[in-house]
C-alpha cells in the first residue's frame, strides 16, 4: 500500500524536481529575457492595475525587436504573405503583379499548394535556389549550392543544430566552442544546454570592439589544456557591440581557423545593418573564397542569417538559414536526418525569406515603394547609431564606441565604488544592480553588461536603438539623468 | 600539408567526431524511402520512364498535401494578420476582423512580425486555457499553465530535456508505446536517455494493457531511471482511441509507480469509430479526485497540424503542464525563452482553432461545414482502408478508430525475409522498398515505428482524396498479390 493511502495525503516529492532534472538546463541562462525583462513585465502590469509609478510605461529596449518598438512592415513582404495565407486575394485588384507572381510560385512549391503542408526537412527547394541565387549575388558571382542551404527557424535553430553535431567527447576531449566576450548570450546558452565548454575570446573595447587574432590564440592554447577546441564563432556585424569587421580582419580569421583545424561558424543576421563611414559589410563566404583554393575547399564553415533583423525586422516569423561550405558528406547526411526530425521550419517563414533574397526588381511595380521603405528603415537605424552613440558619449562616467551596425548599444559605464558594494550586499552583480535601478526609476528596460560577458571590473549594459527618433531621444535623456543621479547617490 | 601541397588532413568534422548520439537519431517518417521517393519523382520530373506517372506519398500525415482543403476562416483571418491593411476590404466577414484586430492588439507594435511572450502570446493562452475548459466539461484551465510551442514535437522535446538526467543505472527511462511514432525515439537517442518499451496489443486494437505497463518497468528499473510514461491517444501510428477506463488504469500506475505522464493528443479531434470517445487526460485526472489531480504531474500536447485543421506548416502547438514543480516550471520558462517564441502566424493559428466562430457569427455556416466535410471524408477514408484492406490474403488491418494512419499487419513469405536479409534490409523495409518502385507509392516499414519481433507492418495515412484513396488500396492489395506470389 502505498504512502498515500495510509494517510489519505500525497506525502512523497514530485517526480521532477529541480534536484533530478537535466542539470544542463539549470546551468542555462539567456540574460536577454532573462530577471529584468521578467521584473519588466511585472511592472507593466502593476501599470495596467493602475500602481502609480515614476513613468507612465515600460519602454523595452532589451531585444532586438523593431516592429515591438514601432518599425513598419515592408509592404511588399506583407502582401505576398496575405496571398499566400488566403490565395482568393489573388482575385483582389489591389494587389500588384509582382506580389501575386511570387504568391503564386512559392504556392506552387508546396504541397497541395498550401502554406499548410509540410515542406521538405531542409527547406522548400526553390526557397534554397532563391537563398544560393542572393548569396551569389551578394558575393559577387562566388557559387553557392542550394544543397548546401538549410532554411531554419530563426537563425537560433541553426546554430543550435550545428552547435549540436559539432559537441562530442568527454573530459579532456569535450568540445570547446570559442565565442567572443562579449557575445549574444544564445551561444553560451546552448554551450551550457550541450554541456560543451566554453572558450571566451575577448574583444577589443578600446579598438571599437576588433578581434584580435593574438587574442583568439591566447583563448585557444590556454582551452587546450582542458578541452578539445573544434569551433570558433563570430558574429559579425557583432551582437551586442555592433562592431563591423574590416576585410583584413576576416581573412586573419579564416587563416586562423584553418592552421588550428577549427569549424567557423560566421552569425550574419545584421548583415544590412551596417551604419558608419567606412564600414562595410563582407560576408565570410565571400571572403573564403576570394582567398583561394587553399582555403576555400578547407576550411569548413556554416554561415547564419534570418529574417528578424536588417530592415525587415520580422522576428515573429522564426524565418532562417544557414549555408554550409565544405562540411563532411556523411556529416551533411547526419545534418539532413536531424532536421528532419522537427519535420520542417514554419512554412510562412520560409515563404518569407523567399521575398527576403528575392525582393521587387527596378522593373517591377512594387519596386519604388519597396527601395523606398527599406531605405527609410535603415536610414532611420543609421541615424539612431549616430544619436545614441553621441549622447551616451556626453555623459560623465558613460562611454559609448560608435555603433558601427547591428542594432544595439554596449556603453561601458563606470559605477561608483559604494554602487558596487551596496550590490554585492544584495548578492546581485554590480550592472544588474544599476539596471534594475533604471527599470524602477524610469521605466526603461536594458540588460546588464554581465549578460554579455565582459573583462572583470568594467560594467555595461546593452540597449537597443530601435524606439523611434524622438522616443529614442527622450530615452537616452533619462538614462544621463538616472546616470548622472545614480552617481550622486554613491559618490 | 604534404609535399605536394595537397591538404590530408582530415576535415574538423566527421562521422568519428559528430556528436554520437545525434548519430543515434532515426526518423523513419521521413527516411531512406522517402529518400527514395524523393528521388523517384526527380526522375519522374526528368522524364524518366516509371511502371506508374506519379509519387503518392503516404507516409506522412500532411492533409493539404494530400489535396485537403484550409479552412476559409483561419486563413482569412491570418491574412489580415499578415496585411491588415485588408481590414477595410469587405470581402472579409466582421467575425474574421475582429479575432484579426484581437490577434494584433496583443503583439508588440501590433504586428505579427514581433517576437510574442517566449511562453507565447498572453490572450492566445488565456483563450487555449477557455478552450480546455469547455473541452473537459469545466475543469479549471490556468493561462499560467499554458505554453505556446513550435508544433507539438516542440513542446515534447522540451519536456523530455527537462526530464532526462542521471548516469549508468540512474539514467532517466522513459516509457513509450510500440508501435510509436519515431519522434520518442529519436528525441529518447539524441537526449542519450533510456527507451523504455511497452507493446500495445494488436490482437486488442492496439490497446494498452497495464500488466504490460508493468512489465515493461520492472524489467527497466534494473538498468535505468524510469521517469516518465509517454502516450499518443488517439494512437499514431496505430490509430486506437484508448478508453476512458484504461485512461484511469494509466493515471492510476503512473500515480503509483510515480512517473511523470506525457499525452499526446494531437488528433484529439481525430475519432471515428462508432464506440469511441476522446477523454483528455486531464479530464479524467481530475474526475479522479484529488488524490490525483493534485499530485500526478502531466504534460499533455496538441497542435494545428491535425484534426480538421491539417495546418501542419505553420508549426503551431501548445502544452498544458499540471502539478509541475515551482522551481522546475521557472526553469521551463527560462529555457523556452533562449530560443525567443514560437512562430507568431502559428500562434495566431492556435488560437483561431480554440476560438472558432460561433453560432450567431457569420462565418459559423461555412465553418462548420468545412470542419464535418473534412472530418467526415476522414471517417469514411478510415473505415474504407479497414475494409478493402482486409479483404487482402496476407493483410489484417485493426480498425482505424482515430488519427490519419492504418498500421496493418503484413504477412511476408520466408524467401523474401530471407532475401531481405541478405541485403541487409529490414524485412518490411525491403516490401515497402519494392512497392514503392513498383507503384510509386511511399509508405513507412514497420520497423520504423516498432513492432513485435517477427512481426511486420507498414503505416500508410488515409489521406488522399477518396477516390485516389481506392486507386491506391487497390494499388497496395495487388502489390501484395503480386509479391506474395513472387516469393512463393
Amino acid at each position: 500500500m502505498s504512502q498515500q493511502a495510509v494517510n489519505g495525503v500525497p506525502s512523497r516529492g514530485k517526480v521532477l524536481t529541480v534536484d533530478n532534472m537535466n542539470p544542463n538546463v539549470k546551468r542555462v541562462e539567456y540574460a536577454v529575457r532573462g530577471p529584468i525583462v521578467q521584473r519588466a513585465v511585472q511592472i507593466e502590469k502593476e501599470l495596467r492595475e493602475g500602481v502609480k509609478k515614476p513613468f507612465t510605461e515600460v519602454i523595452k529596449a532589451n531585444i532586438g525587436d523593431a516592429h515591438a518598438m514601432g518599425q513598419k512592415p515592408i509592404t511588399f513582404l506583407r502582401q505576398v504573405l496575405a496571398l499566400c495565407a488566403y490565395p482568393e486575394l489573388m482575385e483582389d485588384n489591389k494587389f500588384p503583379e509582382d506580389a501575386k507572381k511570387r504568391a503564386q510560385r512559392i504556392l506552387d512549391a508546396c504541397g497541395g499548394h498550401s502554406i499548410g503542408a509540410y515542406s521538405a526537412s531542409q527547406g522548400i527547394e526553390c526557397v534554397r535556389q532563391d537563398v544560393a541565387r542572393y548569396i551569389e549575388k551578394r558575393d559577387g558571382g562566388i557559387p553557392s549550392n542550394p544543397d548546401s542551404i538549410y532554411l531554419s527557424t530563426g537563425a537560433s535553430d541553426a546554430i543550435v543544430t550545428m552547435l549540436k553535431l559539432l559537441v562530442c567527447g568527454e573530459g579532456h576531449d569535450r568540445t570547446g566552442v570559442m565565442i567572443s566576450i562579449p557575445q549574444y548570450p544564445l551561444y553560451s546558452a546552448a554551450l551550457a544546454d550541450l554541456g560543451a565548454v566554453q572558450i571566451s575570446y575577448y574583444l577589443d573595447e578600446d579598438k571599437c570592439w576588433s578581434l584580435d587574432v593574438a587574442e583568439l590564440r591566447r583563448a585557444l592554447n590556454a582551452a587546450r589544456q582542458h578541452c578539445n577546441p573544434r569551433v570558433l564563432c563570430i558574429i559579425n556585424p557583432g551582437n551586442p557591440t555592433g562592431q563591423v569587421q574590416s576585410r583584413q580582419c576576416i581573412e586573419d580569421v579564416i587563416k586562423f581557423a584553418k592552421e588550428e583545424h577549427l569549424f567557423l561558424m560566421a552569425d550574419e543576421v545584421y548583415q544590412d545593418n551596417v551604419y558608419a563611414e567606412g564600414c562595410k559589410f563582407h560576408s565570410f563566404k565571400k571572403v573564403l573564397f576570394e582567398m583561394g583554393p587553399e582555403y576555400s575547399s578547407t576550411v569548413e564553415m556554416a554561415s547564419f542569417h534570418s529574417t528578424s533583423k536588417c530592415y525587415m525586422g520580422e522576428c515573429g516569423f522564426r524565418g532562417g538559414y544557414m549555408e554550409v561550405i565544405n562540411m563532411d558528406p556523411e556529416v551533411k547526411a547526419q545534418l539532413i536526418k536531424l532536421v528532419s526530425v522537427r519535420l520542417c521550419p514554419p512554412v510562412p517563414g520560409q515563404a518569407l525569406l523567399d521575398l527576403v533574397v528575392n525582393p521587387p526588381q527596378p522593373d517591377e511595380p512594387s519596386y519604388t515603394t519597396f527601395m523606398k521603405e527599406r531605405t527609410a528603415v535603415l536610414a532611420a537605424l543609421a541615424e539612431k547609431a549616430k544619436l545614441t552613440e553621441e549622447i551616451f558619449n556626453t555623459v560623465p562616467g558613460i562611454t559609448c564606441n560608435p555603433v558601427q551596425g547591428a542594432m544595439y548599444t554596449f556603453p561601458r559605464i563606470t559605477l561608483p565604488q559604494k554602487a558596487i558594494d551596496k550590490a554585492k550586499e544584495q548578492g546581485q552583480v554590480p550592472d544588474m544592480y544599476y539596471c534594475m535601478r533604471l527599470l524602477e526609476e524610469e521605466g526603461i528596460c536594458l540588460v546588464p553588461g554581465s549578460g554579455f560577458g565582459q573583462r572583470e571590473g568594467t560594467f555595461h549594459f546593452r540597449m537597443t536603438i530601435l524606439p523611434p527618433t524622438e522616443k529614442l531621444k527622450v530615452v537616452l535623456q533619462k538614462i544621463r539623468d538616472f546616470h548622472l543621479r545614480f552617481t550622486q547617490e554613491f559618490s | 600539408m604534404t609535399e605536394n601541397g595537397v591538404m590530408s588532413r582530415a576535415k574538423v568534422l566527421t562521422i568519428d567526431t559528430i556528436n554520437p548520439t545525434v548519430k543515434k537519431v532515426e526518423y523513419a517518417v521521413r527516411g531512406p524511402i522517402v529518400q527514395r521517393a524523393v528521388e523517384l519523382e526527380r526522375e519522374l520530373s526528368q522524364g524518366m520512364k516509371k511502371p506508374f506517372a506519379e509519387v503518392i506519398k503516404a507516409n506522412i500525415g500532411d492533409a493539404h498535401a494530400m489535396g485537403q482543403q484550409p479552412i476559409t476562416f483561419f486563413r482569412q483571418v491570418l491574412a489580415l494578420c499578415s496585411y491588415p491593411e485588408l481590414l477595410s476590404d469587405n470581402t472579409f466577414p466582421e467575425d474574421a476582423k475582429s479575432r484579426a484586430c484581437r490577434i494584433l492588439q496583443s503583439c508588440g507594435g501590433h504586428s505579427m512580425g514581433s517576437y510574442s511572450a517566449s511562453q507565447g502570446i498572453d490572450s492566445v493562452r488565456k483563450d487555449v486555457a477557455r478552450y480546455i475548459e469547455r473541452r473537459d466539461g469545466g475543469v479549471p484551465c490556468d493561462p499560467d499553465d499554458i505554453y505556446l510551442t513550435t508544433g507539438a514535437s516542440d513542446g515534447i522535446v522540451t519536456m523530455l530535456k527537462l526530464l532526462v538526467s542521471g548516469e549508468g543505472a540512474t539514467r532517466t527511462g522513459v516509457m513509450i508505446s510500440i508501435p510509436q511514432y519515431p519522434l520518442y525515439s529519436a528525441a529518447l537517442a539524441e537526449l542519450g536517455a533510456v527507451q523504455i518499451n511497452y507493446y500495445l496489443n494488436e490482437d486488442k486494437c492496439w490497446s494498452m494493457d497495464i500488466p504490460e505497463l508493468q512489465r515493461a518497468l520492472d524489467e527497466a528499473r534494473e538498468y535505468c531511471n524510469p521517469r516518465a510514461l509517454c502516450i499518443i491517444n488517439p494512437g499514431n501510428p496505430t490509430g486506437q482511441v484508448q478508453s476512458r477506463e484504461c485512461i484511469e488504469d494509466v493515471i492510476r500506475f503512473a500515480a503509483k509507480e510515480r512517473l511523470f505522464l506525457m499525452a499526446d493528443e494531437v488528433y484529439q479531434d481525430n475519432v471515428y469509430a462508432d464506440g469511441c470517445q476522446f477523454h483528455s487526460f486531464k479530464k479524467v485526472l481530475f474526475e479522479m479526485g484529488p488524490e490525483y489531480s493534485e499530485t500526478v504531474e502531466l504534460a499533455s500536447f496538441h497542435s494545428t497540424s491535425k484534426c480538421y485543421m491539417g495546418e501542419c506548416g505553420f508549426r503551431g502547438g501548445y502544452m498544458e503542464i499540471i502539478n509541475m514543480d515551482n522551481e522546475v516550471k521557472a526553469q521551463l520558462t527560462k529555457l523556452v525563452s533562449v530560443r525567443l517564441c514560437p512562430p507568431v502566424p502559428g500562434q495566431a493559428l492556435m488560437d483561431l482553432v480554440v476560438n472558432p466562430p460561433q453560432p450567431g457569427e457569420p462565418s459559423y455556416d461555412s465553418f462548420i461545414k468545412e470542419r464535418t466535410a473534412t472530418l467526415s471524408a476522414l471517417a469514411e477514408k478510415a473505415k474504407l482502408t479497414e475494409q478493402v484492406l482486409n479483404t487482402v490474403q496476407g493483410i489484417s488491418c485493426n480498425p482505424v478508430q482515430g488519427a490519419m494512419y492504418s498500421f496493418p499487419r503484413i504477412t511476408i513469405p520466408e524467401k523474401a525475409v530471407k532475401e531481405a536479409t541478405e541485403q541487409g534490409q529490414q524485412p518490411d523495409m525491403f516490401y515497402c522498398m519494392k512497392m514503392l518502385e513498383e507503384t510509386g507509392i511511399c509508405l513507412v516499414p514497420g520497423s520504423g515505428f516498432g513492432q513485435k519481433d517477427g512481426t511486420y507492418h507498414f503505416r500508410m495515412t488515409i489521406l488522399p482524396p477518396t477516390d485516389k484513396l481506392k486507386i491506391l488500396l487497390d494499388k497496395v492489395k495487388e502489390f501484395h498479390q503480386k509479391f506474395t506470389q513472387q516469393y512463393s
